[in-house]
């Protein structure tokens, strides 16, 4: 198996016919994932996709129409906030939000109104989830992994692409790589993404690519000692990052001393995990468990 | 975005936070007449979004409004911390009783906001946070739910403010709470929250950091943005939409990504070199904006090495490859490049490099080796 994503999945795009999100929904159906909707408001009835994929004008309809059971969101920011109650008012259990920029209290208050119900959130400002070699959901390019039996969680985008395809140059292969994004609050947190890997039984090694902001890490580390039986190998970007400069994404910056790269590469080694000092390194370690 | 204290204390203020009289001064003339309308010794503060200003002789007494004038062309044209002065907030002094703490942010642990307060304020809170964390008080606030007026009194009777002036207190807590909410903040912060002699509760500093990525609602804030404190080339990154930062090494880096622009610079110090800055080119950059970048990093004069690292998904390597080459053909230059290209149109990418006599690296690792290698060599 595999974790979130995989051959049952149904995907609706919110933003389907939106310039990014056209040109990535033809590139998960080219990989193998089953779309079964888009949403635009205004542009109900159209259809898309080679006139394969029909639109709707709301989440809800699109869900009672074609079952879907997972959803992409590709809106430009300011609408973010709201497709994502969108989805999780019509209960679709798994929401994936690949847009950036969010404004990070209307996160905190779409965490906590989430917080009761049967759905779990991706993201935001995540390169979104693949599970090779047929599904993805997202951005992640489909060509530089290959199925094997690494889990991969991650904070970042491109980083997770080096280190999955560092993997693959090793002959080393993905179970299902998610990247939980870049942002202060994020819908899942590393902990979530580790237990549904500890569960899976197609998972044997797991890989968590942490970077400076926050203390996520250091509880991940805490969780991992406690409660996981499979290795798993970590790896946090931003040694090299000054205080108090924010590093490309909102959530990552060190801020009053918390959130150092130094303080996670410690909490980690405290807890058993072997870090790794650049990407490249990570399936060496692996090659050697 | 930071907020200067009198933009800070002004938005307090409409949210019914007493503040000291006064007025933002820009000349030596100006600040003698605000402090003759005051007609009492004046506080001026400079007003620079850097940390410590009172220490670097940022802020000044004054008995008179000559005086005022004196000191005014004093701090007005100075610099702090490399940062040039150019207005001061000439302010009424307060007779100060008691100094408190009171801030808001955002807590990502909990995935609230959080309130926080001390009796012990003025000082650098995170230096009370380390030596006595007893000290600071702190109240969850329920994103759904607000700030309810039980926590602000909670707060209050933590940190012993007097009951008399309870009522004053949560006034304003909740006007605070009311700031950091409405201007989408993701830092309010009151230090020091003054109990004057008179028994009257007054915000004597104030500083705001509003969410960059709420700037869309406050189209009004975007026009006061101060720039006095960045690096030029981060102005001019910011123009193309380019995350850059400048650091203090030697070797010139271009990365698309956030993450991955941070592992590329701890890969070239894990080799024994040091980063000249942090740059994220983003996702789909065009050539144009490559372009754009190269330049910023070759105007550093610090730069010895550039080392690129392109991991192309929505990016693509041949759109990098041409800004590449398009760059070094105006741009006359002996500093030797070190370019790595995988992924999206890779191939094509590097036939492009190899035109320009441009040699490519197989790994990050590698990369980062012969980039530091060139600069060590060029770099002494």
């Amino acid at each position: 198996m595999s974790i979130l994503i995989n051959k049952d999945t149904r995907l609706l795009v919110q933003g389907i016919t939106g310039h990014e999100g056209n040109f990535h929904s033809e590139h998960m159906r080219f990989y193998g994932t089953n779309i079964v909707a888009g949403v635009t408001p205004g542009k109900g009835g159209e259809w898309v996709l080679d006139g394969k994929v029909p639109v709707f004008d709301s989440v809800h309809t699109a869900v009672e129409v074609t079952g879907a059971n997972t959803s992409v969101i590709f809106v430009p920011a300011m609408f973010a906030g709201d497709a994502i109650l969108e989805a999780a008012d019509s209960d679709i259990p798994l929401i994936v939000c690949i847009t950036e920029g969010v404004p990070v209290k209307e996160m905190l208050q779409i965490k906590e109104a989430i917080k009761h119900k049967d759905v779990r959130l991706i993201g935001p400002n995540s390169p979104g989830i693949i599970t090779p070699p047929t599904t993805k959901v997202g951005i992640i390019p489909g060509s530089i992994t290959m199925p094997g039996s690494v889990g991969v969680v991650s904070r970042s985008g491109t980083l997770t692409y080096e280190v999955v395809y560092a993997l693959k140059q090793k002959g080393i292969g993905t179970s299902t790589c998610v990247g939980i994004g870049g942002d202060p609050i994020v819908g899942s947190n590393f902990i979530e993404i580790l237990s549904h890997f500890e569960g899976d039984s197609q998972t044997e090694v797991v890989v968590m690519i942490g970077e400076i902001g926050g203390q996520d890490e250091e509880k991940a580390a805490a969780y991992i000692a406690n409660n996981m039986t499979k290795p798993v190998i970590g790896f946090v970007a931003g040694q090299a990052a000054p205080p108090n400069k924010r590093m490309g994404h909102a959530g990552a910056i060190i801020e009053g001393g918390v959130g150092t790269a130094e303080a996670k590469i410690k909490a980690l080694k405290n807890a058993g995990i072997q870090v790794a000092n650049y990407p490249e390194e990570i399936p060496k370690i692996i090659q050697k468990l | 975005m930071r907020l200067h204290e009198y933009q800070s204390k002004k938005i307090f203020s409409e949210h019914n936070i007493p503040i000291p009289r006064g007025r933002l001064a820009s000349s030596q003339e100006e600040a003698k007449l605000i402090a003759d309308e005051l007609n009492q010794p004046v506080v001026l503060k400079a007003q620079v979004l850097v940390g410590g200003r009172g220490k670097a002789g940022g802020i000044r007494l004054v008995k008179s409004p000559n005086e005022a004038g004196d000191e005014a062309s004093k701090i007005l044209g100075s610099t702090i911390k490399g940062i040039p002065v150019r207005r001061l907030l000439v302010e009424e002094a307060v007779s100060i009783q008691q100094e408190i703490y009171l801030g808001v942010t955002i807590d990502r642990g909990s995935g609230s906001s959080v309130l926080i307060a001390s009796g012990e304020g003025g000082v650098d809170i995170e230096e009370i946070a380390k030596t006595a964390p007893g000290k600071i008080a702190r109240i969850m606030v329920n994103p759904l739910l607000g700030l309810r007026d039980y926590q602000c009194r909670n707060l209050a009777t933590e940190i012993e403010v007097p009951r008399a002036l309870w009522r004053l207190f949560i006034s304003v807590t909740q006007g605070l709470f009311k700031s950091y909410q409405d201007l989408d903040a993701t830092l309010a912060e009151i230090n020091p929250l003054v109990i004057t002699t008179n028994g009257r509760l007054i915000a004597l500093d104030g500083k705001m950091i509003i969410d960059d990525n709420a700037l869309f609602r406050h189209p009004d804030l975007i026009e006061k943005r101060d720039i006095s404190a960045e690096e030029p080339e981060e102005i001019e990154a910011r123009k193309f939409c380019l995350e850059y930062i400048k650091l203090s090494g030697n070797i010139g880096c271009l990365v698309n990504g956030a993450g991955l622009a941070m592992a590329t610079m701890d890969i070239i110090k894990h080799n024994g070199g040091e980063p000249a800055n942090f740059l994220d080119i983003g996702g789909g950059a065009s050539a144009e904006k490559v372009s754009a970048a190269l330049r910023i990093i070759l105007q550093d004069p610090q730069v010895k090495t550039v080392l690129i690292n392109i991991f192309g998904g929505i990016t693509r390597c041949d759109e990098v490859a041409t800004g590449i080459k398009n760059t070094l053909e105006k741009f006359t230059t002996n500093i030797p490049f070190v370019i790595r290209l995988v992924g999206t149109n890779e191939k094509s990418g590097r036939e492009i490099l190899a035109t320009a006599n441009l040699e490519t690296a197989e790994t990050l690792q590698e990369a980062a080796k012969m980039a530091v290698n060139y600069s060590l060599e060029h770099g002494s």
